[in-house]
C-alpha cells in the first residue's frame, strides 16, 4: 500500500519569488507555521483553491511536497524543500534562515 | 474573431473549409496543403480567392510553385507561441519564394511576438490573442533600428552605418 | 572594447521599455505567468528556489572599470552585496524583486550592458577565449566575430523562438580556450593554406542529458560570408530541430540523427541561397569599424624580462608561487595577463562580492587598460598587466582577498549553484567544491598535482560542464538523498572529450574520499609530467575504478 505522506502546499510569492506555504487563513514566510494535509483530497482542493491567489498576483507556481510531522514538527522528505524552506546552505546569512539577522547594506 | 492586421494590408474574408466537406458555391475559402495537393483543379476551377493553412511543420517549400502562385493566402499554423517555425515559414515566402499574397498567422502567440511576425512578413493575425489595434501598433513601434535583414525590407544598423 | 554607437544604445532602452512594460502589465493582472515567463527569460529573470535569479550579459566575458563597478553597485543596491561570475562568462544576481528589475535594467543600460537574450530559447551570450587579444597564440581576436553575431542574433526576428537554447563559442586561437565543441555552433578563427583568414565552423556540440562533441560543418567560411552561413545553420535547425520534446530539441540532437554528412549538406544549400541573395553578406567596412574597438591598447615598449618582478619574486614566496600559477604570456614582451581566482579555499566558485568587484574594477583601471575578462571557468582575467606591475596588482588582489595562486589546479574548481539555489538541481555542488577545495588546500600538494580540471554540476543540466572535466560530479537524486556519480578524462580544450563515469554514485560525505583515491592511482601511474587527463587517457579506467570499489567497500 502506498504510504501517503502529509502534504504541504508551496508556491513562490511573485514580486520577490520568495518561497512560501499555506497555513491558516494565508500564506507563511516560515515552514513551521504552514498547515499540513493529511489526506488527498484535503492537499488538492487547497492546490485548486491556491489558482485564486495566482491570479490575485500573490503568487506563482503553487505545488504540493511531502513531508513528516512529528510532535507538530514539520520536516521535508527532500533535499531541496529542506534547502528551500531554510536559504542556501553555503550562505547561513542569507535567506529565510538569516530573517533575525540586519540586512546587509 | 476577425483576423487583425499587422501590416499595411487589410485581411481577407476568407472561410475555412474542412478536408471532407463540400466546397462552398461561392467565396474566398481556405483549405489544408493535403486537400490544395489532391484537388487543386477544383479548388481554383472557382473563381475566387484560395488560401492554404500549413501546420507548423509544413514547409511552404514543398507547395509546388504554380500552386502558391494562384494563391491568394498562406495561414501559418502556431500550435504553440513556443513553436517558431512559422517565422522561418513566413520569411521564406515572402523572400525565397516570392509570395505576393496575405500571410496569416494563426493559433497560440503572444503580443510580444508581433514585432517579430511582422518582420518576417506576417500580415495578420487570428487566434486566442486579446488584443486592440492600438497594441498592435504599440508592438509594432517596440524598436527604431534592427540589426539584421527579413522579410520587410529593412534595412539594418550594419548597412545603414555605412550609407 | 566594444562602444554602442546611437544605434546600439538605442535598442537597449527600448528593450528596457518593452520589458518595463511587460512587468507594469504582469503586475496588473494584464498577463498571466505563463505569458509572462518566456518574456522575462527573454530578459534573464529566472525564478530559483529561494527568489529571483537576474542573469546579465558580459559579451564575450569583456566588461570595463566602468562596467563592474556598476555591477558592484547594483549588488549593493538592489541584491544582498554579492555576484556570482558562470560557467558562459555573464554575471547572476540571486536576489532581484520584480519590480527592482527595470531599474535594474536602467542601471545597466547606462553603462551599455544589458539581460537580453541570456535566458529562452534564442541565441545565448557569444563567448569567447578570456586572453582575446593578449594571446601569443591567436589567429584573430575572437571577440570581433563575437560582437558581429553578438549584433546579428539580437533581437532576430525568425530565430528568437527556437526548439531550445542556442550557445555559440569563438576560439581565436588554436589552442581552444572558449571550449568550443561542446557548443551549439563553435568557431574557429583560422587561416587557409592561401594565408586568408577566415572561420571553421562546428556545430551540434553540448553537454546536459546527452553530451556531445560538434561535428564540423564548415571548412573555411570567409568573413564575407560568416553571417549567411550561421542564419543557414539557424534555419535548418529552426525548420528541422524537434519540437515534441524538449530533452531532445537542441540541436546537437538533430546533427546526431541525420548524421553529420547530412547536415552539413543542408547547411550548405541553405548558405548558398542565402549568399546568392547577398543581403546578409558582412560588407568589409562594418568588420574594420568593430575591428577598431579591438585594436590594442597603446603598449609601452618593454623589455620581455621584468627586473622589478625578478626582485619581488626572490623575495617573496607566495608572490612567487602567485606567478607560477597565476600569469599567462602575453605577446607583448613586458606585459602579462592576470588571472584572479574567484575559488578562494573553502570558498564559492565563481561569487564575488561588491567591495572585490569594486577593488577589481580599481586595479583594472591602474593597471589593464580598463579591462577585465570573466572566463568560462568562473574566474577573472586582468588582460593587460606590466610586468613591472605584477608585485604591485599582487598586493592590492590580495588585501582583497582575491590572490589565491590556485589556477588550473584541483582547487581551481568549477560548480553550478547547485541546489543552494537552483529550481532544477538534484544535489549541492558548492558545498561538495568546498569539501574538496579544504582537502586539498595544502599548496605543495596543489602544485604536485598540476593542471587538474573538477567541474561540479548539481544535475543534468550540466551547468557546471562536467561532462569535460579532467574529474567530472554529476549531483544526482538517490531517494531523496543526495549522491554523486564521477567520471574521468573530460575536456574542454581542443583536444575535447567527454568524460567517463568510473563507479556507482556516492554519499556527499565520501566525494572527497573518491578524490583522493583518483588522486593516489594517478600519483601512482603517472610519468614524465603528466597530468592526470594525461595519465588516464593512458593507462585507461580500470585502474581507477577497480581502486574506487576497493575503496567504497569499506
Amino acid at each position: 500500500m502506498r504510504v501517503v505522506h502529509p502534504q504541504i502546499l508551496t508556491a513562490w510569492r511573485l514580486d520577490d519569488g520568495e518561497a512560501v506555504y499555506r497555513g491558516a487563513g494565508g500564506w507563511v514566510r516560515a515552514l513551521e507555521d504552514a498547515t499540513p494535509f493529511t489526506g488527498i483530497e484535503a492537499a488538492k482542493a487547497a492546490l485548486e483553491a491556491a489558482e485564486a491567489d495566482v491570479a490575485a498576483r500573490v503568487i506563482v507556481g503553487p505545488y504540493l511536497f511531502d513531508a513528516a510531522v512529528e510532535r507538530g514538527v514539520i520536516r521535508p522528505l527532500s533535499a531541496r524543500e529542506l534547502i528551500r524552506a531554510k536559504g542556501p546552505t553555503v550562505r547561513l546569512d542569507l535567506g529565510k534562515q538569516a530573517a533575525h539577522l540586519p540586512a546587509r547594506g | 474573431m476577425p483576423p487583425i492586421s499587422i501590416s499595411t494590408r487589410a485581411p481577407g474574408a476568407f472561410e475555412d473549409v474542412a478536408d471532407d466537406a463540400p466546397l462552398p458555391v461561392a467565396g474566398a475559402v481556405i483549405v489544408s496543403a493535403r486537400r490544395l495537393a489532391a484537388e487543386r483543379d477544383g479548388v481554383f476551377a472557382r473563381n475566387d480567392a484560395v488560401g492554404v493553412v500549413l501546420e507548423s511543420h509544413e514547409s511552404p517549400m514543398q507547395l509546388p510553385p504554380e500552386d502558391l502562385q494562384r494563391l491568394s493566402l498562406v495561414v501559418l499554423m502556431f500550435p504553440k507561441f513556443r513553436d517558431g517555425r512559422g517565422f522561418s515559414w513566413a520569411r521564406m515566402l515572402r523572400t525565397r519564394l516570392g509570395f505576393r499574397g496575405e500571410i496569416r498567422a494563426r493559433g497560440h502567440f503572444l503580443r510580444d511576438q508581433i514585432f517579430f511576425m511582422a518582420r518576417c512578413g506576417i500580415d495578420s493575425l487570428e487566434g486566442d490573442l486579446r488584443i486592440t489595434a492600438e497594441a498592435v501598433s504599440d508592438a509594432l513601434a517596440t524598436f527604431t533600428h534592427v540589426y539584421q535583414p527579413a522579410a520587410d525590407g529593412r534595412r539594418s544598423v550594419v548597412l545603414a552605418r555605412h550609407g | 572594447m566594444y562602444r554602442y554607437d546611437e544605434f546600439d544604445a538605442r535598442m537597449v532602452r527600448e528593450r528596457v521599455a518593452e520589458f518595463s512594460g511587460q512587468v507594469a502589465r504582469r503586475l496588473a493582472g494584464e498577463l498571466s505567468e505563463d505569458e509572462f515567463k518566456p518574456l522575462r527569460l527573454m530578459n534573464g529573470l529566472y525564478l530559483q528556489l529561494h527568489a529571483y535569479m537576474l542573469r546579465v550579459a558580459i559579451p564575450y566575458g569583456t566588461l570595463s572599470s566602468r562596467q563592474m563597478r556598476r555591477l558592484a553597485d547594483i549588488a549593493r543596491r538592489y541584491d544582498r552585496g554579492y555576484g556570482h561570475f558562470t560557467t558562459r562568462q555573464n554575471i547572476q544576481f540571486n536576489w532581484p524583486k520584480l519590480a527592482d528589475v527595470p531599474a535594474i535594467l536602467d542601471a545597466l543600460a547606462e553603462v551599455e550592458m544589458h539581460a537580453i537574450q541570456t535566458s529562452g530559447n534564442c541565441i545565448r551570450n557569444v563567448t569567447a577565449d578570456h586572453f582575446a587579444g593578449a594571446a601569443a597564440d591567436e589567429v584573430e581576436d575572437p571577440r570581433i566575430l563575437s560582437e558581429i553575431i553578438r549584433q546579428w542574433s539580437t533581437f532576430h526576428p525568425e530565430f528568437s523562438f527556437l526548439p531550445r537554447k542556442f550557445k555559440i563559442a569563438v576560439t581565436g586561437s588554436p589552442q581552444d580556450r572558449a571550449a568550443i565543441r561542446v557548443h551549439d555552433i563553435g568557431i574557429a578563427c583560422i587561416r587557409n593554406a592561401a594565408g586568408e583568414a577566415g572561420y571553421q565552423v562546428f556545430a551540434g556540440g553540448g553537454q546536459g542529458r546527452t553530451p556531445m562533441l560538434a561535428h564540423c560543418v564548415g571548412d573555411f567560411v570567409s568573413r564575407d560570408d560568416i553571417l549567411a552561413f550561421l542564419e543557414a545553420v539557424m534555419r535548418v535547425y529552426n525548420e528541422e530541430g524537434r519540437r515534441d520534446n524538449m530533452y531532445k530539441a537542441r540541436i546537437k540532437i538533430l546533427v546526431h540523427q541525420l548524421g553529420a554528412d547530412e547536415m552539413r549538406r543542408r547547411v550548405e544549400a541553405e548558405f548558398a541561397e542565402i549568399k546568392a541573395q547577398g543581403a546578409l553578406h558582412l560588407p568589409h567596412a562594418e568588420y574594420q569599424r568593430i575591428l577598431s574597438y579591438f585594436a590594442p591598447p597603446p603598449f609601452a615598449d618593454l623589455p620581455a624580462v621584468s627586473a622589478t618582478e625578478g626582485a619581488a619574486r626572490a623575495r617573496d614566496g607566495a608572490f612567487a608561487a602567485f606567478v607560477a600559477q597565476n600569469i599567462f604570456p602575453h605577446k607583448v614582451p613586458g606585459y602579462a595577463s592576470v588571472s584572479i581566482s574567484l575559488k578562494p579555499i573553502g570558498g564559492i566558485p565563481g561569487d564575488a562580492d561588491a567591495a572585490q568587484m569594486d577593488a577589481v574594477a580599481e586595479i583594472a583601471a591602474r593597471y589593464s587598460f580598463d579591462e577585465i575578462r570573466v572566463t568560462h571557468e568562473q574566474n577573472l582575467v586582468l588582460p593587460h598587466v606590466r610586468r613591472d606591475d605584477l608585485y604591485a596588482v599582487w598586493q592590492a588582489l590580495s588585501a582583497a582577498g582575491l590572490a589565491t595562486a590556485n589556477i588550473g589546479l584541483v582547487t581551481d574548481i568549477i560548480a553550478c549553484p547547485g541546489l543552494d539555489y537552483c529550481d532544477l538541481a538534484n544535489a549541492r555542488s558548492i558545498s561538495i567544491a568546498q569539501d574538496i577545495s579544504t582537502r586539498f588546500a595544502d599548496p605543495a600538494r596543489q602544485r604536485d598535482l598540476g593542471e587538474l580540471k573538477i567541474k561540479i554540476s548539481g544535475c543534468i543540466n550540466a551547468c557546471g560542464h562536467h561532462h569535460v572535466g579532467h574529474i567530472g560530479i554529476l549531483g544526482v537524486d538517490k531517494k531523496g538523498v543526495e549522491h554523486y556519480q564521477i567520471s574521468l578524462g573530460g575536456s574542454a580544450a581542443e583536444d575535447a572529450s567527454l568524460g567517463e563515469i568510473v563507479g556507482p554514485a556516492v554519499t556527499a560525505d565520501s566525494v572527497a574520499d573518491a578524490i583522493e583515491t583518483i588522486v593516489d592511482v594517478y600519483r601512482a601511474h603517472r610519468t614524465g609530467g603528466e597530468r592526470l587527463l594525461d595519465t588516464y587517457r593512458r593507462v585507461g579506467a580500470q585502474p581507477f575504478k577497480e581502486r574506487l570499489h576497493a575503496a567504497h567497500q569499506h
